[in-house]
């Protein structure tokens, strides 16, 4: 039997109009969007000429000035030491990735930094990757705001589903700086699919295929009635057109070096040479060929390229893409035949070349009638839509990687497997090597690899307090859970003893929460306000939650209360009210733990009658929200 | 009867009064329970059996989701959160093992009070079924053209499902044994059709 009760996300949170505006943002690598969406209909946020991309560049002026977008952009030539761009790549990353990373990277980056999170130097300034990012949020933000004239302290940010857990923890934490509450990350081929979906209608298997300038993300998901089932996933977080940038430009420096005679490639020729390699490939796009000049120092040189060379140049990078999209095919077990649609997303894939891997590898021409810049900000806007005011569709997807912990001898033992639909809770139970063991180290590492160098690590902790046994005799716990943003929490205990410690895995390159406190103390806006107002208001919707729990109660039991009784309780009621007025979080709070000790005896006899109606054998039903489905 | 009675009500987190212990909101105040310890067949409103209805299963999974997963509890308190988070996890948790019928046949047969652990190898019986196994995965070692491998796919598709067939017959016998060996002869046949499809993809191209 269904009892008519106001289902969670059927209808506005009341208080919803009290909050601000909840937002959808694209952070790319390269370009950003932010966009709202307003009774399904969605709106990209525009500049003055109309355009919704951002590019993720920021400038970090000699007076303290922070600019972001087109004119940081600008002077990446001009004054190359103070502008960021790309940031994304070093998102969760510590010094040693660095190396793999070298050479790809338009950054200057302090040495000093001690092993842990990489920090960059900026003209006079010392940054590190979350802070560059909460500065590009920041601006986001402000479009938004300035746009609607209303407060903005919420947002859907997408990742790339391929981001591991350190990124995605440094993705949220960037949002709280720039003073944005994360109401959920969402893949970024999700986001898509989940903009598609809706406006075609689609039903069946569809693949999204998303080649930005840093990133590389596949997905098939099956879309049916509303629900957007991820099947699999996969990709790779440093593979994008900023590759192909590199290939291109080192063509044109050799081309140079051979006008100009073999000297040191300086920082400027080199920015030079990527600025020019992008602005050719972007325009072989749409034309067979073209002559480019790249000029430092007064010295120009001219450099032709066709398609045809630069689809040479571009081959390795855009088929490492066929490997990774067979293999996610392969693993979300759908036939090929039934891929229905490919999407494409990414600025890189209006290249020529692109499209036509793409159809080789799925054996169809991809989608072309959406933006591919902007549908997963559509998509995140829609998301955030549907998470504050509420909708009818579902999106369920996946962890991209899988989840383990270090055992003897190096290897990695899976707890979780990749593509597991998340939220998912699972344990493996492990044990001690040596007699009187009484400590055991856990290292939580991420990837498919079998040994532990070849993994991403996560995080270390140590379980101490385990009783003094044999060898093997312990056993010892682990509980893995992701939630729905994608994050990962660990749990270890014995389970002779019940020794238990929990860890949320703070990743090994992450902020640590003196870090976080001090940035946002410093940080120019008010984030601290930012943080106080984001408290208060948790504080109150726990309150207004016990208010609305007590009358709902009072209006089946209220005849379990006396006269004075009932007055009672209508009055902690009215003083949980009157303390939501005055703004103070701990007068709220007392208020609220008033109330809860004001209606103890109720609650009491609630109980009382209930359990005395189920012996009775006659009010289960009334009890009993039925179990159906739909 | 009393006891059962006594168990099926327990206090609601957020309003204090009874509620059944199996439901997932409060008929009350509205809110949202935690997920209890029921078993998978009972979390998505399924009758306990290997024969499952995999569309109906599917769509009582949809549905559940619908009403619990984190997603309709974004603006909600935390410890709202937390619960829905902890029901889409359950949710989850049942369904990823009652729609592969290995894992489905070895639940149930835990549930039955008859465990079959699906590591075991030991056995005579099972010395035989690793002979065939192996001789099944030197022919796909062997096999180098398309439709050599094409035809060791379809082939080994077709023995799970056979496979699956004689553990539905024998859990309609009742022959709880037989269920067993048969779910452990699954697991292989299910690991040799995957391998099978692996290299099919791998060697076929698109034209
Ligand atoms: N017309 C074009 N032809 C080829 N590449 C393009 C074109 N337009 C944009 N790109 C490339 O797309 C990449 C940016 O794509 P985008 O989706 O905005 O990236 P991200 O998601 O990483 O921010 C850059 O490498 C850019 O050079
Ligand atoms: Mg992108
Ligand atoms: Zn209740």
């Amino acid at each position: 039997m269904l009892l008519q009760l106001s289902e969670p996300g059927e209808s506005p949170a009341p208080h919803e109009s009290e909050r601000g505006l909840a937002i959808g943002i694209d952070l790319g690598t390269t370009n950003s969007v932010v966009a709202l969406a307003r009774d399904g209909t969605v709106e990209v946020l525009r500049d003055a000429e109309g355009k919704g991309l951002v590019p993720s560049v920021v400038y970090y002026g000699g007076d303290g000035a922070v600019t972001v977008g087109q004119d940081a952009r600008r002077m990446l030539l001009e004054e190359p030491d103070h502008v960021v761009s790309s940031i994304k790549r070093l998102m969760g990353r510590g010094v040693e990735d660095l190396k793999t990373l070298a050479g790809t990277l338009p950054f200057k980056l302090d040495v000093a930094a001690d092993g842990g999170m990489v920090r960059l130097s900026v003209g006079e300034r010392i940054l590190t990757p979350v802070e560059v990012s909460a500065d590009i949020l920041r601006a986001l933000r402000a479009r938004a705001e300035a746009a609607q004239g209303k407060t903005v302290d919420r947002a859907v940010i997408t990742v790339p589903a391929y981001f591991d857990d350190g990124a995605r923890t440094a993705t949220k934490d960037a949002a709280r700086l720039a003073g944005l509450e994360v109401l959920r990350l969402v893949n970024e081929p999700t986001a898509a699919a989940l903009a598609y979906g809706l406006d075609n209608a689609a039903e069946g298997f569809y693949a999204v295929y998303d080649l930005g300038g840093g990133t590389f993300d596949i997905s098939i998901l099956r879309m049916e009635k509303g629900v957007f089932q991820v099947k699999a996933t996969g990709g790779d977080a440093a593979l994008g057109g900023d590759d192909i940038d590199h290939a291109i430009a080192e063509h044109f420096l050799a081309e140079r070096s051979a006008t100009h005679g073999e000297v040191a490639i300086t920082a400027g020729e080199a920015k030079q040479a990527l600025a020019a390699a992008r602005v050719a490939k972007e325009c072989l796009s749409s034309r067979p060929e073209g002559e480019w000049v790249i000029e430092v120092d007064g010295k120009p040189s001219r450099h032709a390229l066709t398609r045809v060379q630069l689809e040479d140049l571009a081959a390795p990078w855009v088929e490492r893409t066929t490997a990774i999209c067979r293999g996610v095919i392969a693993d979300s077990g759908v036939d090929l035949a039934d891929i229905k649609g490919v999407v494409l997303v990414g600025g890189s894939t209006r290249m020529p070349v692109v499209r036509r891997k793409v159809r080789e590898i799925f054996g169809r021409e991809p989608l072309s009638n959406i933006n591919p810049d902007e549908v997963v900000a559509v998509g995140a806007a829609l998301q955030a839509e549907a998470l504050t005011v509420g909708s009818d569709t579902l999106l369920l997807d996946v962890t991209p990687l899988s989840l383990g912990i270090e055992t003897m001898g190096g290897i990695v033992e899976k707890v979780i497997p990749r593509n597991t639909p998340i939220p998912v809770a699972m344990a493996q139970e492990f044990t001690t090597y040596q007699d009187g063991q009484t400590a055991m180290s856990v290292h939580v590492l991420q990837g498919e690899r079998e040994m532990v160098d070849q993994c991403r690590s996560l995080a270390r902790f140590v379980l101490r307090g385990i009783p003094n046994m044999a060898a093997g005799a312990a056993r010892i716990r682990v509980t893995f859970t992701v939630d729905a943003d994608g994050l990962l929490t660990v749990a270890a205990s014995e389970a002779t003893t019940g020794v238990e410690q929990q860890v949320a895995v703070k990743p090994s390159y992450g902020l640590t929460e003196d870090e976080m406190a001090t940035m946002l103390r410093d940080s120019l806006e008010h984030a601290k306000d930012d943080m106080a107002s984001r408290l208060f208001a948790e504080t109150v919707v726990e309150a207004r939650r016990s208010v609305l729990a007590v009358q709902a109660a009072l209006k089946v039991d209220s005849d379990l209360l006396s006269p004075a009784e009932r007055q009672d309780i209508d009055g902690a009621i009215g003083q949980v009210d009157t303390a939501i007025a005055t703004g103070d979080r701990d007068t709220v709070i007392a208020a609220t733990e008033a109330l809860e000790a004001a209606t103890k005896v109720f609650a009491e006899r609630r109980m009382d009658r209930g359990i005395r109606a189920a012996l009775a054998g006659m009010a289960v039903d009334r009890l009993d929200d039925a179990l159906g489905g739909e | 009867m009393n006891a059962s009675a006594l168990a099926a009500v327990v206090p609601c987190w957020s309003c204090k009064g009874p509620v059944a212990s199996r439901a997932l909101f409060c008929s009350v105040c509205g809110a949202v329970q935690g997920p209890g310890a029921i078993d998978h067949f009972t979390r998505l409103g399924m009758t306990p059996t290997f024969d499952l209805d995999m569309d109906a299963l599917e769509r009582q999974y949809f549905g559940f989701q619908r009403r619990l997963h984190p997603d309709r509890f974004a603006s909600k308190s935390g410890k709202e959160k937390a619960l829905s988070q902890a029901q889409a996890t359950s949710l989850n948790d049942a369904y990823e093992t009652l729609k592969d019928p290995m894992k489905r046949a070895a639940y149930l047969l835990t549930l039955l009070g008859h465990p079959v652990d699906l590591t075991a190898c030991g056995t005579i019986n099972d010395r035989a079924l690793l002979m065939e196994q192996m001789e099944k995965r030197e022919a796909l070692a062997d096999a180098t053209t398309p439709e050599q491998v094409a035809k060791l796919a379809v082939e080994a598709e077709s023995e799970v499902i056979a496979c699956q067939c004689h553990i539905s017959a024998a859990f309609n016998a009742a022959d709880l044994d037989g269920a067993g060996h048969l779910c452990i002869r699954l697991k292989y046949l299910a690991k040799l059709a995957e391998e099978a499809r692996a290299k099919k993809s791998r060697i076929t191209r698109m034209p």
